[in-house]
């Protein structure tokens, strides 16, 4: 029976922090190689994107009809089966229909949509995104603070506390360096779904180590285990509560991933990551920090 | 303590009887909004110049703009069109909305070339400068633009602009009346220029250059340009559907055809059904009854919000339903932190209603924290994102909300039911 059987975390605390430094590392190691590929939302620009009814001219000979247009760079990408994005700098609608209207020979097609951002609108999301980064980052910091107000034996509140923001730290800053990755390899764009993404996961991913915290605390008042031997029942207590409640977020989301269309796919993967890691981190990293540092 | 569970059951049970007609349409026939990204359609923002106007006028002036633009709009035929203004620290700009349109280029060019009508006045040295550069102007050497200056008189002031006919050469002209205030900024205008010429500009294009013979109070003014009757008319429509007080510029645009918008919705739609599926299937596996139970009131949680959304109503863009269709992951978690918790105290030898109300009352303050966190991020977005942003951040949050109600009212009322019925006994329905 599950009941009955416990896993010992404490014991393996060692390679879950092995784990855990070597994918922050390789994050900040990719973000410094490749650096974040900022969306149009946030340095202007424009997106055509096209869909052809039958066949798709390859990339080369979309690129070549359009050499002679003035529109600086066009970077053109497949997507799905039948369709194209045409990614530039900012244009006037007269020029994104002389593409439209350059690209009819290379065959029959619909334009699906197209995007044009300003500079100017482009850097007031940026500096919007700023404040709706750093109020979520005092919010959820006020959160960490309100929750563990009171002193508990034997390690102290901002203990807990610091114990959650490496947590924090470890959720957001993986699927970053992911994102690097990817927009090294497939042209994968930060954009503010990805943003939004990252945030929600601030306050999903909280919370999950809260619990199991929470969890410590109501078996520390009992006082008959050691502080180890605390912190591992809580973690097999909680244990079966962690995944359930991540494994029905994780199904929509990847229902999004898998059948909800090209629009929502990098949106619903930092959503994946970000929720999978925290998920990871409440049980795996956070309550075992806080033995490392009982013992040292 | 039965009947009461009974009668709250009842409630709910009518509740969503009344959502689910709503959701259907068959009663109050209210469709839900879709947004521009799911239904096809253009999305644009402009910018207004501000320079020439007071700022005490700004607000004034952009209402106008507005008024401008939506009747440009509507002579162009889209269903539903929104025109509104907004202010982005010292800059204001025009939002329009055009559902469902097919030729946005033309609506952009249409929009652009509302004509914008100004007046010019000579500048104070103009004789001077006129005696001075006579080679100059007949060689075209020097522009007779460098003559005149820009006054406030601008097409913000015009009531009305006709088609007449010159009543000596038979040449087509544009007639202008301004409405009160234009008529007394003409008034002062013609006053100090008797004798001058006044120049009138349309889209900084100098159209003609009247001289003036005496003061005009009646607010009334003609625009001679050798017009064919053709360009006459189009001026004279384009003017009377506003002249643009303002000059604006297309700062950003976006555009969704309405193939992509339909399968996007089609595509979210199903990913929704598939992930609630194998939330369902998941929950039966696990928890058994009171999964199956969970399960039913996630289909109530569902039928709620969905009426909420078309109560409010709440415009469902792709970011919408990725909210609502996450917060029916999310929805689902109040219900696995209530059932362990229970399955905790089923250890402990408890009766089977003291094993339902412990299991609720322990459960609640994770219930409780878990939501405050992902609320204020969402309350956080909501406030200060962009759309997307904020459509995510709407319906997360209200789901997140009616969730609360659903796990609370509805999945323990149902567990109630079964206390001191023979299914109680029947361990492995309950596990």
């Amino acid at each position: 029976m599950a009941n009955t059987m416990e896993i010992n975390f404490v014991k393996y605390r060692k390679i879950f922090f092995t784990i855990s430094t070597v994918m922050i590392l390789a994050s900040v190691v990719s973000l410094c190689l490749f650096g974040l590929r900022w969306g149009i939302d946030f340095v202007g620009g424009s997106v055509i994107e096209i869909e052809y009814k039958n066949n798709r001219p390859s990339l080369e000979e979309i690129k070549h009809s359009l050499k002679n247009i003035d529109a600086g760079e066009i970077s053109v990408q497949e997507i799905g089966e039948k369709g194209i994005i045409l990614r530039t700098q900012e244009i006037s609608d007269e020029i994104h229909q002389k593409i439209i209207d350059t690209l009819r020979s290379s065959g029959e097609f619909q334009e699906t949509r197209f995007e044009f951002i300003g500079p100017v609108v482009g850097k007031e999301t940026k500096d919007k995104t700023k404040i709706v980064i750093f109020l979520a980052l005092v919010s959820i910091l006020l959160y960490i603070t309100l929750a563990f107000r009171e002193v508990s034996w034997p390690v102290s509140s901002w203990q807990y506390g610091i114990a959650t923001l490496i947590a924090l730290f470890h959720d957001v800053l993986i699927p970053i360096g992911i994102f690097a990755i990817l927009g090294k390899l497939y042209m994968v764009e930060i954009s503010v779904p990805i943003i939004t993404a990252l945030l929600t996961v601030f306050g999903y991913s909280v919370n999950d180590t809260v619990v199991v915290f929470d969890r410590i605390r109501e078996n520390l008042l009992k006082r008959n285990l050691s502080f180890e031997e605390t912190v591992n029942k809580s973690l097999n207590e909680t244990l079966s509560r962690s995944i359930s409640t991540s494994l029905t977020t994780l199904f929509v989301l990847l229902a999004i991933f898998f059948f909800g269309g090209h629009t929502l796919r990098y949106f619903s993967l930092a959503l994946i990551l970000g929720i999978s890691l925290g998920t990871y981190s409440s049980i795996c990293l956070a309550s075992l920090i806080l033995i490392s540092w009982k013992r040292s | 303590m039965k009947s009461k569970t009974y009668l709250t059951l009842l409630f709910v049970l009518v509740l969503v009887v009344i959502a689910a007609l709503f959701d259907l349409s068959i009663i109050g026939n209210r469709p839900f909004k879709l947004g521009l990204d799911l239904q096809g359609g253009s999305h644009l923002v402009y910018q207004a110049d501000l320079s020439q106007i007071e700022k005490k006028d700004w607000a004034s002036t952009m209402e106008g703009l507005r008024d401008v633009i939506e009747r440009r709009i509507n002579l162009f035929g889209v269903g539903e069109p929104i025109v509104q203004t907004e202010r982005v620290g010292d800059s204001w700009r025009l939002i329009v909305e055009l559902p469902g349109i097919k030729n946005v280029s033309e609506a952009i060019k249409m929009i652009g070339q509302t004509p914008y009508l100004e007046f010019r006045e000579p500048k104070p040295n103009y004789d001077e400068l006129v005696e001075k550069n006579k080679d100059k102007l007949e060689s075209g050497e020097m522009e007779i633009d460098e003559l005149f200056q820009p006054t406030s008189l601008t097409g913000r002031y015009l009531k009305k602009a006709q088609v007449t006919l010159d009543p000596n050469t038979y040449e087509p002209r544009v007639s202008l009346q301004f409405n009160e205030e234009g008529a007394r900024i003409f008034e002062e205008l013609t006053e100090r220029n008797i004798g001058k010429p006044l120049a009138i500009y349309i889209d900084d294009v100098l159209i003609s250059a009247p001289v003036v013979k005496e003061k005009i109070s009646h607010g009334r003014a003609q625009i001679t340009g050798r017009f064919t009757p053709e360009e006459a008319k189009k001026l004279a429509r384009n003017l009377s559907a506003g002249a643009l007080p303002v000059p604006i510029k297309l700062i950003s645009q976006e555009t969704v055809g309405p193939t992509l918008g339909a399968i996007s919705l089609e595509k979210s739609l199903r990913a929704g059904l598939i992930g609630f599926l194998a939330i369902v299937i998941f929950m039966i596996l696990f928890y058994r009854l009171p999964g199956l139970l969970a399960s039913i009131s996630l289909v109530i949680y569902i039928i709620l919000v969905l009426a909420l959304f078309k109560i409010i109503p709440v415009t469902l863009t792709l970011a919408g339903i990725a909210g609502f269709i996450l917060s029916i992951g999310m929805a689902i978690d109040a219900n696995v932190l209530i059932f362990s918790r229970m399955r905790e105290e089923r250890k402990e030898q408890k009766s089977f209603e003291r094993v339902i109300e412990d299991g609720f009352s322990r459960a609640w303050p994770s219930i409780r924290d878990s939501n405050v966190t992902t609320l204020i991020v969402a309350l956080i977005l909501f406030g200060l994102g962009t759309s997307f942003v904020k459509g995510f951040a709407l319906t997360l949050g209200l789901g997140i909300l009616v969730s609360i109600f659903s796990a609370i009212f509805v999945t323990k009322n149902f567990l109630r039911c079964f206390i001191n019925t023979r299914l109680e006994k029947w361990q492995i329905l309950w596990k």
